[in-house]
């Protein structure tokens, strides 16, 4: 990638956007600016989040903690909607991705030249600010997800109860390998939607901002501003999917048939 | 854009958040959420009794005061009762008061009456003497007519 990066023009400027920070080679490379931001981030909503729990009153809450519970409350509506059985990990885990990748999608908003040019100035050659277009990021969270299903999923239903699952429905005994084939399907797509969702949005998104960017700068504003208006939604929309479908994946793990 | 070793780094630091947010953010704001609903709760409650209670005061009250109504309307008409046998008695004893003033005032009328007549009858019967003698003393020898004298004097008397 780094020869392609160096190429002139449109191409090579888009390119050097979609490029990575890696230290490493291969399968062991780390995409540090990935790694770094969604730190960052992360640690952005735990001390913020921590700061109003500390806080936390039964009395009149103040304007941090009216925000925070807000959130606390949208998210537990979501998980009591979908969710019947008991679970501690649940909407602590719904409340975690909502607000992480709310914040990894908000950076798509930051004006596309800025951190990497701060970056430059540091020395720092390749940026890639938004967590959510980096596959790694959105497979790290489904995968973790779908670890979630499956554990859930044997733990609820036992070994025995989730193998018949996946052997015997939807179509009987009779159809065996046809169920497996199926249910194997079925259990794979799922963390597979889920991150090439939010990553397919998150990436066409921050790739239109770069294409508005090559623009002639007094057509920029007429275009770049709807799109980050229209963008403020999508992020939102697209954190909210990743919550309530990883609510709706678990309480199916949960459920016995 | 490849799948590489940034994968696990993330799992990692996905797995630390989700367990700092469970341990430490979601249960203490959770649990003052549900300690706000359940004071609200109470608090409702509580207006509730009490505006229960109060309409039991005012109906309460209702029944005092009309007894207290009852009982003032009962007082004022014993009263007036008792003010008119009052002023009765009182109009009684004046009337009695007025007739023996009546009979004293007459009995000492009459009493009077009797005594100017009885001083008057002196009067007269010492007039009458006195005229008497008088006459009779040019005629009548004292001495010789004393009984006749002494007569008439008692009858007068």
């Amino acid at each position: 990638m780094a020869t392609e990066a160096h190429a002139e023009g449109a191409t090579g400027y888009i390119i050097h956007h979609l490029t990575s920070l890696t230290v490493g080679e291969g399968f062991w490379a780390l995409n540090l600016d990935t790694l770094f931001f969604s730190a960052v981030l992360g640690g952005l909503f735990v001390w913020f989040f921590k700061m109003a729990a500390e806080k936390a009153t039964a009395g009149v809450p103040g304007l941090i903690q009216n925000f925070v519970e807000m959130l606390i409350e949208f998210v537990d509506t979501q998980v009591k909607d979908s969710f019947h059985g008991k679970n501690k990990l649940i909407a602590p885990l719904a409340l975690t991705i909502f607000c992480w990748v709310f914040l990894w999608n908000f950076m798509d908003l930051f004006p596309v030249d800025i951190l990497p040019l701060i970056g430059s100035m540091m020395g720092i050659e390749y940026l890639r600010v938004v967590p959510s277009t980096d596959l790694n990021a959105t497979f790290a969270m489904s995968i973790s997800v779908f670890c979630l299903i499956i554990f859930y999923s044997i733990k609820v239903k036992g070994p025995w109860g989730f193998a018949k699952e996946l052997m015997f429905q939807p179509f009987g005994p009779w159809l065996l390998p046809f169920n497996l084939l199926l249910k194997l399907v079925e259990e794979i797509a799922k963390p597979i939607s889920l991150a090439l969702r939010l990553f397919g949005n998150l990436y066409a998104g921050e790739l239109i901002f770069i294409l508005i960017a090559l623009l002639p700068w007094y057509i920029q504003p007429v275009l770049s501003f709807p799109w980050a208006v229209f963008h403020i939604l999508i992020i939102t929309l697209q954190a909210f999917i990743f919550m309530v479908l990883t609510i709706v994946y678990l309480s199916m793990a949960h459920e016995d048939h | 854009m490849s799948i590489n070793a940034t994968l696990i780094g993330q799992m990692i630091t996905f797995a630390l958040l989700v367990w700092f947010t469970m341990k430490y953010i979601w249960p203490p704001l959770f649990d003052s959420l549900e300690e706000r609903k359940k004071k609200i709760a109470d608090g409702l409650a509580a207006a509730e009794k009490g505006q229960e209670q109060m309409h039991l005061a005012e109906k309460k009250a209702k029944g005092v005061l009309k007894e207290a109504k009852e009982q003032s309307s009962e007082i004022v008409n014993l009263a007036q009762k008792r003010a008119n046998e009052l002023v009765e008695a009182s109009k009684d004893t004046a009337k009695k008061e007025g007739e023996r003033l009546l009979q004293v005032a007459k009995a000492q009328i009459e009493q009077e009456k009797q005594q100017a007549k009885e001083s008057l009858r002196k009067e007269v019967s010492a007039l009458a003497l006195l005229a008497a003698e008088q006459v009779l003393s040019a005629e009548i020898d004292k001495t010789k007519h004393q009984d006749i004298l002494s007569k008439i004097s008692n009858q007068l008397g």
